[in-house]
């Protein structure tokens, strides 16, 4: 498999006050094309923070980052505006869904940067929202969805630009068990059926058992690494 | 356009606030679209080219008198078709809340006004008697006035033999048929020789005359002739248009186009104080939905003009609302007064300021907001910080 996410040297560091606090210690990391990734590690260990620079959020304080072969370490934030518009879909722990808007027209939010006209993207949402499960559900406002619901959603606005890369930040952690089961069958489903690479910070072992491989980080330093998993 | 549902959704995120802002906005533009038209009305009075009837008062104020003498001047020069002259009296019919415009005339004067439509023996009858008096047809049916009715008028200027009282005998209704110009019939005529002979004060003098210019004539040549004719005298003259003397008239009583700056300057700055902290609170509630905008791809300059776009919709939305229901009410309070309240529709020129103000308070409420949107970083917003 090629590599899609490569990393080298990659250092982060934030000031807090008058001090600088070193967040990523010049990690090293590949990642294939298909991979389902999962990142753990305690917390403070710089999770959030690879998966935002690896997602084109934050910008690196030294090394290199390269995505489907484009350093993206270099962008403007215009550039990784539309680098991130084309290239990454996000899924967060609190759904981050437009509370005014409905499943429909939340999913849509993506191709608004697009030429799509408007029935093409409604086209689009209602095949994405299809693939999630959720084809009956398009006029529900978020606050009409239960949980595990919402989170299809956002997975199906992570998808409807037909991203490579999926960054889900603690997918599952707002969730309770069966929801969590059914959003990780969906995220190793679109991995396996529809080649996405996923990368998904969690906290929780269960969830990480259904990564292809799991990623160790303490203290800002790759600590381990495991082999990938047959499912 | 295939961002307005979006505009829109933010716009009505919180349906209350929204409304109750709406509805400043909506109510400070209702005011600028009655006011400003009654400014823009007061102040259309323009330069007397083109104008072929001219009024002749005082250079010095329209208080001043004139000399009746300068009626055979005035009617002596080129260009001069028709004059005639008329004095303010101000007497007051029973109470001081019954105020209207009574004058008196000398002959001719009506010749000058053929839009004032007088039956001709109602005219002939009130030009055989000395102590007669014409209404309009408005004021007549306000009072309820019969042709050889007894008006009474308490004089407030010009007593008569010590007495503040005058009496006229209603010899004539005269109507306009132009609803424009219907305020015009609240005014009471009589006769300026009654006036010159009856009162004790004033004698030979008039208030101000009235010029028609022959067709061909240039207005501004006779204007300037007539001017001549008092040029470094104690009375000198003034001819202006019609719609000017009106205006310096009314300014006699307020300014009202200061009146009109100041009362809006008051609500226009209590609006961007209210609108400005509506937006301001609309979009720092909304700080993580717009951080998720921005991760999925929308540019820092996109979300700069959502949020502009939201506030300059709120103040458009609500000034065209508010404009639209001064121009419904304008001609409906004209029209309830009986033509005592003559006041213009909202005009274009009021509409093209209007928008204007619009567009600047929408840009000026929303920048703010919209710049801490358009800098905010999205680690930090989606953590909360």
């Amino acid at each position: 498999m090629s590599t899609l996410v490569s990393i080298r040297n990659l250092r982060k560091t934030y000031q807090r006050g008058p001090e600088k606090v070193e967040v990523l210690h010049s990690i090293d990391l590949d990642i294939p094309k298909g991979d389902f990734v999962a990142l753990m590690g305690p917390s403070g260990s710089g999770k959030t923070t690879l998966l935002n620079l690896i997602g084109g959020l934050d910008s690196p304080t030294g090394g290199e980052i390269q995505v489907d072969g484009q350093r993206i370490d270099t962008l403007g934030a215009g550039q990784l505006s539309q680098w991130r518009s084309h290239n990454v879909g996000f899924v967060f722990q609190f759904y981050n869904l437009m509370p005014t808007l409905n499943a429909q027209k939340n999913v849509e939010l993506p191709l608004l940067l697009t030429k799509l006209s408007s029935a093409q993207r409604k086209r689009n949402a209602e095949i994405a929202l299809q693939l999630v499960g959720l084809a009956e559900r398009g006029k529900h406002r978020p606050n009409e969805l239960s949980g595990g619901q919402q989170q299809r959603v956002a997975i199906a606005r992570a998808i409807v630009s037909d991203p490579t890369l999926l960054i889900c930040d603690e997918p599952t952690g707002d969730l309770d068990r069966q929801s969590a089961e059914e959003i990780l069958a969906l995220l190793q489903s679109l991995n396996r059926d529809h080649g996405k690479t996923i990368i998904m910070v969690t906290h929780d072992p269960k969830a990480a058992d259904h990564a292809q491989r799991t990623i160790h980080l303490d203290k800002g330093t790759l600590v381990e690494r495991e082999l990938a998993v047959e499912h | 356009m295939k961002y307005l549902h979006l505009i829109w959704a933010a716009l009505f995120r919180s349906k209350t606030r929204t409304f109750l802002t709406l509805l400043s906005v909506v109510t400070a533009f209702l005011l600028f679209g009655m006011l400003d038209s009654v400014r823009v009305a007061f102040n259309s009075g323009g330069s007397v080219t083109g104008a072929n009837r001219l009024v002749v008062a005082s250079r010095l104020s329209i208080t001043q008198m004139l000399p009746y003498s300068l009626d055979t001047q005035i009617k002596a020069i080129p260009g001069v078709q028709k004059s005639a002259y008329a004095a303010w009296f101000g007497g007051i019919y029973q109470d001081p809340k019954n105020f209207f415009a009574n004058f008196s005339v000398g002959p001719g004067y009506l010749d000058l006004y053929p839009e004032f439509k007088l039956p001709a023996a109602q005219r002939k009858a009130w030009e055989s008697n000395r102590t007669g008096a014409i209404v309009g047809e408005s004021l007549a049916k306000r009072h309820g006035w019969k042709i050889g009715d007894t008006i009474p008028l308490q004089a407030t200027i010009f007593p008569t033999q010590g007495s503040n009282n005058w009496s006229f005998r209603l010899d004539g209704i005269f109507r306009i048929d132009d609803e424009k110009m219907k305020a015009q019939e609240n005014v009471l005529f009589f006769h300026w020789k009654y006036f010159d002979e009856a009162n004790d004060y004033v004698k030979g003098r008039v208030g101000w005359y009235i010029v028609k210019v022959a067709d061909g004539a240039g207005s501004d040549g006779v204007a300037k002739a007539i001017d001549s004719l008092s040029a470094n005298s104690d009375h000198e003259t003034k001819a202006q248009t019609e719609a000017a003397f009106n205006q310096a008239f009314a300014k006699q009583f307020a300014d009202i186009g200061l009146i009109v700056t100041g009362i809006m300057g008051a609500v226009f700055f209590t609006l961007l104080l209210l609108t400005g902290n509506t937006m301001a609170q609309a979009v720092r509630e909304r700080i993580p939905e717009l951080a998720v905008l921005k991760t999925i791809g929308f540019s820092n300059r996109s979300v700069l003009w959502l949020v502009l776009s939201e506030s300059v919709l709120l103040v458009v939305l609500g000034g065209v609302i508010g404009m639209a229901i001064a121009s419904l009410l304008m001609p409906g309070v004209s029209k309830a007064s009986g033509g005592m309240i003559q006041l213009p529709t909202v005009l274009g020129q009021t509409w093209a300021v209007g928008l204007a103000l619009m567009l600047a308070i929408g840009v000026i409420v929303g920048l703010l907001p919209a710049l801490r949107g358009m800098r905010l970083n999205i680690v930090d917003a989606l953590a909360g910080r």
